[in-house]
């Protein structure tokens, strides 16, 4: 075992029925250094992280820690604690309604006994010497999610670890949180903590790295440097071909303003919602997209969901087709050919224990009514149609949708809006959480279907798909609309100070 | 985007016949036949015999089983909706009984409570019970699904004042019903010598099975168990989803009331149908259902609740002291559920994987 390594995997095979989902893989984590590991959806990031925190055993290979003299053996999360592998979910796991404190030591005493007042006093002396902006007696839920997220890394990191896994840390984090995480992460850095990160955000992976490790089709693809790994080298390693779709797309955007769009698909005049926002103005012509901007929590999704009924609507006039309609829930938008995908794939989206069949044809099932339920045959017809169309990777059409990943669920969610041949699409953040090259499928797709005439609304965190995408952007900030943006206007730094406001140019 | 075709992985193979959730109430059914066969074949003896009016009947434990499982497969049906929609159980199932047979006695007495002949027609008499027993499930889905009450706490409230309003429909007297017609529901029909409840829960598992085909009854119900919020984004409205679940169990509650009053042709009202809601819950939970809601399978929620009544009889056959039948009753239920949890059922693939290796091989 090489000197500087705190962590070395050799030779790890796993397989699942039919699948397998690692194939002789590598993996060398330094002291103190921040490691990135990449790769698509089902490229075996998941498999490999959960082999090593001892949710999946391995077929085969070795894993060797830091002072440890043979191979260790991890057969369960608490066995990977007990070596000092420790990791932070996507998700929070910690518990809202417990205080700071108690979620940094739960469930680690070795006694029944709890000392309390010195519980509290170490909490605050490994907050503060992490600079976490949080104090030990308060309740979880009241700190934001950048902060929860920062007391589940203290929790980690107290409990010794040498090896710390993000996996996915700061998908709902802003970019303001974000610097606050990768802050905590250079302090841990320093401190000789070598850090596992998985994340989609290129970016992020380039201000934070040291070294990326690359997976694809559940083998290794190589190791490198982060200097000496561009960009553009990068995404072609995951994807396993050199990257032209990009440009493709970016052609593609250029083609689209040609078409003719006259015609005004849905109007909404004084628009408000119990959600929180302003009351709103808001129009699509027919074949455009256009695209709801601002930072998190300025309320673009509030906007959308009061556009479809998702929340309660207070007032406003709504207008489909130049005809006057009233939306006060769901069924009535979808009933007026209006579909929403949501933002939380998880919470919103997907029905999980129901088959891939079952999450296509929901929708359509429902606008068709109670009393009118598909064949099975006409139900496997559509599922079968749209796993082909867009390229969903299933098992089958009865697979439960909870075992597929992120960018396929997606899709699946996808399939069945489109499955109700809306005039009008709503994608809230479709590509977040999801790989790159599902990314580009999406973002070719929305072009695609807007140049066949339907009008859709893009919302995305990422302002470069927002402009590969949109040709007219509704800028946010605190709850209202203060700008919209198109033609020359769509550049990252008008788009910019448009949502920091403060200044007109 | 790469274009060849991968499976994804963590796929699930539904071929083995350990993971099929059928697979849960058979066994059990099988593991308790195989017990009576080997302590005391007589159990499967059947005598066909005639009754006080002379009809031929069948007779013997297997009839038994059939007789009583039925009202409990009857309540299944509509516990098992309930389970799904709402994550939860309605405990008041019993005492809601007690109320639909009440309700039925006092239409078919009028004012006197023993009455010669019969002052309405049954089917009326059914129908007002029906409405009545409705009424109370549409009074727990309300206090479920609008005012977001857990449905065990809500349905607590029907469990502890049931059988007093039951009293109360009659004035607190035991009507008896001389016409031997009604008797049929929960005896024999003349000529057959099967009891009539078998037919009833047939009848009953046969329109729901057409229901579930012929609707979106299951769908519904399903994914607002599995994902309320996004349920309702798909155009569903959950809270009446729930809200139904409860009216259907109502009607359910309204036919086992039937039964259980036709069979005495009176009524006790502390005594009628009492824990019957735990026998209930039970062929849900071991018809490998989960008690948390979402994803359940209707028939084998209806093979547990004979199996259930399969292990009372079973019970009564060797002399359990009826006082003590919960605790052997707890016992077995114990080993049944472990044995129905998804890691005994891994447990157990992998044991029948290693017995017969070469048919396993993955499509």
């Amino acid at each position: 075992m090489n000197e500087q390594s705190v962590l070395e995997m050799r030779g790890i095979y796993k397989s699942f029925p039919g699948v397998k989902a690692l194939q002789n893989v590598d993996f060398t984590l330094r002291e103190g250094e921040i490691h990135a590991l990449m790769g698509e959806n089902g490229a075996g990031k998941s498999t490999l992280i959960k082999v090593l925190t001892g949710v999946y055993s391995k077929d085969e290979g070795d894993i060797f820690l830091k002072g440890i003299e043979n191979a260790v053996v991890i057969h369960s999360p608490q066995d990977a604690q007990k070596v000092g592998i420790s990791t932070v979910y996507q998700e929070i796991t910690l518990c809202p309604n417990l205080t700071v404190a108690e979620n940094m030591f739960i469930g680690r005493g070795t006694g029944v006994i709890q000392d309390w007042k010195n519980m509290n006093k170490d909490a605050d002396k490994i907050l503060m010497s992490l600079g976490i902006p949080a104090v030990s007696t308060q309740q979880l839920a009241s700190c934001s999610l950048a902060v929860q997220q920062m007391v589940a890394i203290a929790r980690a990191v107290d409990m010794d670890c040498k090896v710390l896994i993000l996996d996915e840390p700061t998908s709902s984090l802003d970019e303001q949180e974000v610097q606050k995480l990768f802050g905590l992460m250079r302090d841990l850095k320093k401190k000789g903590v070598g850090i596992i990160f998985v994340t989609h955000f290129l970016d992020q992976v380039y201000e934070v790295c040291d070294r990326i490790t690359v997976l694809r089709d559940g083998q290794l693809v190589g190791e490198y440097e982060i200097k000496d790994l561009p960009r553009v080298k990068l995404v072609a390693k995951m994807l396993g071909k050199e990257m032209d779709d990009m440009s493709d797309i970016k052609s593609d955007a250029k083609t689209y303003e040609a078409k003719d769009k006259s015609d005004v698909v849905f109007e909404a005049k004084d628009l408000v919602s119990d959600a929180g926002i302003r009351p709103f103005d808001f129009h699509i012509e027919k074949g455009e997209v256009n695209g709801f901007t601002g930072l998190l929590g300025s309320g673009r999704s509030e906007c959308v969901r009061a556009i479809f009924g998702a929340d309660r609507v207070l007032g406003g006039e709504v207008k489909k087709n130049g005809k006057p309609i009233k939306i006060s829930k769901p069924i009535d938008a979808m009933k007026n050919g209006i579909a929403y995908l949501p933002e939380d794939r998880k919470v919103d989206g997907i029905i999980g224990d129901l088959s891939v069949r079952e999450n296509i044809i929901l929708a359509l099932q429902v606008m068709k009514g109670f009393f009118k339920p598909f064949t099975k045959a006409q139900a496997y017809a559509f599922a079968e149609e749209y796993i082909k169309a867009l390229n969903i990777k299933t098992a089958s059409a009865d697979t439960p949708i909870k075992s597929l990943s992120g960018g396929n669920q997606q899709k699946v969610i996808l399939a069945r809006w489109l499955l109700t041949h809306p005039d009008y699409l709503i994608l809230d953040e479709p590509t977040r959480g999801i790989d790159v090259g599902t990314k580009v499928d999406i973002q070719k797709l929305v072009l695609k279907l807007a140049s066949e005439g339907m009008s859709i609304t893009f919302i995305s965190s990422e302002t470069d798909e927002m402009l590969r995408t949109c040709s007219r952007l509704i800028v946010m900030r605190d709850r209202k609309v203060v700008g919209e943006l198109k033609g020359d206007e769509l550049t990252q730094g008008k788009i910019m100070s448009t949502i920091a406001g403060g200044e007109n140019g | 985007m790469s274009s060849e075709t991968k499976i994804q992985t963590r796929k699930v193979k539904g071929g083995s016949i350990f993971r099929n959730q059928i697979f849960i109430p058979v066994a059990a059914l099988l593991l308790l036949a195989l017990f009576n066969l080997i302590a005391d074949p007589s159990f499967y003896k059947i005598t066909l015999g005639y009754n006080s009016t002379g009809d031929p009947v069948l007779s013997g434990y297997l009839m038994t089983i059939l007789d009583y499982g039925s009202e409990l497969a009857i309540l299944a049906i509509g516990m098992t909706l309930v389970t799904a929609a709402s994550g939860g159980q309605d405990i008041s199932v019993g005492a809601a009984i007690a109320i639909a047979g009440s309700v039925i006695l006092r239409v078919l007495c009028g004012h006197d409570s023993r009455p010669e002949t019969l002052q309405a027609p049954i089917i009326v008499a059914f129908l007002v019970a029906c409405v009545v027993a409705m009424l109370f499930g549409a009074f727990n889905g309300a206090l479920v699904a609008y005012f977001k009450i857990q449905p065990m706490v809500a349905t607590l409230i029907l469990f502890t004042a049931g059988r007093s309003i039951a009293a109360w429909i009659n004035n607190n007297e035991l009507p008896i019903i001389s016409d031997p017609s009604f008797a049929i529901y929960g005896g024999f029909i003349p000529g057959i010598p099967i009891p009539t409840p078998f037919f009833i829960a047939m009848i009953c598992v046969v329109i729901t099975m057409l229901a579930l085909k012929f609707t979106n009854l299951g769908l519904y119900t399903q994914a607002v168990g599995i994902n309320e919020s996004s349920s309702k984004l798909n155009g569903l409205n959950p809270a009446f989803i729930k809200f139904l679940s409860f009216v259907l169990l109502g009607l359910c509650v309204a036919v086992a009331g039937l039964i259980k009053v036709s069979r005495l042709s009176s009524i006790n009202y502390s005594v009628i149908a009492k824990d019957i809601e735990m026998d209930a819950i039970l062929a849900v939970a071991l018809g490998g259902n989960s008690l948390g809601g979402g994803k359940f399978n209707m028939l084998a929620s209806i093979l547990g609740a004979y199996v259930i009544q399969f292990l009372t009889t079973t019970l009564y056959k060797f002399n359990v002291q009826s006082d003590a039948l919960p605790a052997y009753k707890a016992v077995v239920v114990i080993a049944l559920v472990v044995m129905s949890t998804p890691k005994a059922r891994e447990f157990m693939s992998k044991i029948g994987k290693k017995l017969k290796p070469a048919e396993r091989s993955v499509a």
